[in-house]
């Protein structure tokens, strides 16, 4: 669980957050998404204990950043943006010095455990210094994984790695996520929308919008956004989509698409599919489509510098 | 204390794979081998010379103590500013350990290093011995190898603070040097000068040089022992506050 309230740091007299509050739950995936310098490393720096906020606070499985550092840094696993790995160590000696740190009774067990969850099993003896990058992570997350933290942090965490490794990384993401607190920072949209319950999207380093991927898509759009395709031209079915009660805005587009909107409290999508089947249209495709989070961002971000102005 | 050496180990082996550590190494004890030979050689030719004194210790550890003066700065220079390049100081930080164990740690995994640059050297009271008659003082050779580890621990505690003071490993190698050469050769220097007693028994005070050369010919006070270790506790102090203050920044 986390639970962070008026979070503020200055940097000097920059102020690189302004007033965090937001809180993460156990069995949950929170997304923290923002261009580069919104603030993200910061606050997950204040989570992790590795600075204490300007101003502010925050209780990271049940304990207080500040005054019970120690626990807290007990209990959370964190990944930085720059993997920290001893290249001068194989991956064994690595994950076995961490557990060590970290006074894990069964240190031995527990590396070959977080080894297993990331795949690096038959690595475990090579040098770090002769890792590629995806490997360096996924030791990284390794390292994240090892005391099976209450809370897992992670700090744009599939920099750098190829498809499918991102792919595998999301899996394991998501298995550790049932059961645990799991905050991760990404300015991959696409990826906040695939992983997480919930998303956090900050800008300048406030909080600009909160609220599930789905959700935060409808609440912006305000209407619904159907393209339907046809076989043959759709020319003259354009009028008599337009006709039906509760279709708004509906356009011809270049690729032979019909597209139209609805408020979301009047669905007319079996309507629409019924008058296109008795004007005697084959009817090829009919979907809705989403803003994606890349348009949301864009809204948001743009909205807040109209209101600063 | 089981973080402290958990840091500490990893920093003595650390030191294996360095190149700068086996360099450290080869220069400290090539340069008290030749000094050695040298002396000796001299000794045997010049016997009219040596008639009463005989080479002692001295001939092994006041070399030791000058090739330190160099050797240190460039083994504790990566200590804490390597970790903070590599970002692995944002783990260390992270990880359920306090400031002031890790700065322990590293400062101990540095001294055992030294330690047995330091245990090499046993090896030329040994020669003395069967070279001299009736054999070197055994008292003086302890009080020596005394001043040499404690001038070991301060100058290592010198260059943890400067390894934490700085993110740039020359800009510690410079500071070390620079705050080493101060109490091992510029401290003493105004004594010459200022006719005030009050402050230059300060200053013989803090002169490291004095006191090691006190108990290198065999006599020490409570005080040489306290001091050194005083400087060192203050050094590591500073650098676990540097590491605290790099948190606050």
């Amino acid at each position: 669980m986390i639970r962070a309230t008026g979070l503020t740091k200055d940097y000097g007299s920059r102020r690189a957050i302004e007033n965090l509050t937001f809180e993460a739950k156990q069995g949950e995936v929170v997304g923290f998404l923002g261009p580069n310098g919104a603030g993200k490393t910061t606050t997950m720096r204040i989570l992790t204990g590795y600075m204490p906020p300007t101003y502010g606070t925050a209780q990271v499985a049940g304990f207080d950043i500040i005054s019970e550092s120690l626990e807290v840094r007990r209990r959370v696993g964190y990944l930085p943006e720059t993997v920290p790995l001893y290249p001068d160590m194989t991956v064994y000696e690595y994950l076995k010095f961490m557990a060590d740190l970290r006074h894990l009774p069964n240190g031995d067990d527990m590396v070959d455990a977080a080894l297993d969850l990331v795949q690096m099993g038959k690595r475990a003896d090579g040098y770090i210094s002769n890792l590629s990058k995806g490997m360096r992570q996924r030791v990284g997350l390794a390292q994240a994984l090892l005391h099976r933290p209450e809370v897992l942090i992670l700090d744009e965490p599939t920099i750098g790695l190829d498809p499918a490794q991102v792919v595998e990384f999301r899996n394991t993401v998501r298995d550790v996520g049932k059961e645990r607190t799991v905050l991760l920072s990404t300015h991959i949209l696409s990826e906040a929308q695939q992983l997480c319950d919930r998303v956090l999207i900050i800008n300048k380093g406030r909080i600009v919008a909160e609220d599930t991927p789905e959700n935060l898509q409808s609440r912006l759009v305000g209407a619904e956004h159907v393209v339907l395709r046809v076989k043959g031209e759709a020319d003259d079915l354009l009028p008599i989509i337009a006709r039906i009660d509760g279709v708004q805005n509906a356009t011809l587009q270049p690729d032979g698409t019909l597209e139209f909107q609805f408020a979301p409290t009047a669905d007319v999508r079996p309507a629409v599919a019924r008058a296109t089947i008795e004007a005697g249209y084959d009817l090829l495709e009919f979907h809705p489509v989403g803003l994606s989070l890349e348009e949301i961002f864009l809204q948001l971000t743009q909205d807040n510098a109209r209101k600063e102005r | 204390m089981r973080n402290i050496w958990t840091i500490a180990r990893r920093e003595y082996k650390l030191y294996f794979t360095s190149p700068i550590a086996y360099i450290a190494a080869l220069l400290t004890l090539l340069t008290v081998g030749i000094y050695f030979v040298v002396i000796i050689y001299y000794t045997v030719n010049n016997s009219y010379y040596s008639n009463n004194t005989a080479p002692g210790i001295d001939i092994v550890i006041g070399p030791l103590a000058t090739v330190f003066l160099f050797a240190v700065p460039a083994l504790t220079m990566r200590l804490l500013a390597d970790e903070q390049r590599m970002g692995t100081l944002e783990l260390l930080l992270t990880t359920p350990i306090k400031d002031g164990e890790l700065v322990i740690g590293k400062w101990l995994g540095a001294f055992l290093f030294m330690l047995t640059i330091i245990a090499v050297t046993l090896v030329y009271p040994i020669v003395l011995n069967k070279l001299t008659t009736p054999g070197i003082d055994q008292g003086v050779m302890v009080s020596g190898y005394i001043a040499i580890i404690l001038l070991t621990a301060v100058f290592l505690a010198i260059g943890t603070a400067m390894s934490s003071f700085f993110n740039n490993q020359f800009a510690a190698f410079f500071a070390t040097l620079a705050v080493l050469i101060v109490f091992w050769w510029l401290i003493r220097l105004p004594t010459y000068i200022v006719q005030n007693d009050s402050i230059n028994n300060i200053l013989n005070y803090l002169d490291l040089n004095g006191r090691f050369n006190t108990m290198l010919a065999g006599t020490m006070s409570l005080s040489d022992i306290i001091y050194p270790i005083s400087l060192t506790a203050l050094g590591l102090f500073l650098s676990a506050a540097a590491v605290e203050i790099r948190r606050w920044r």
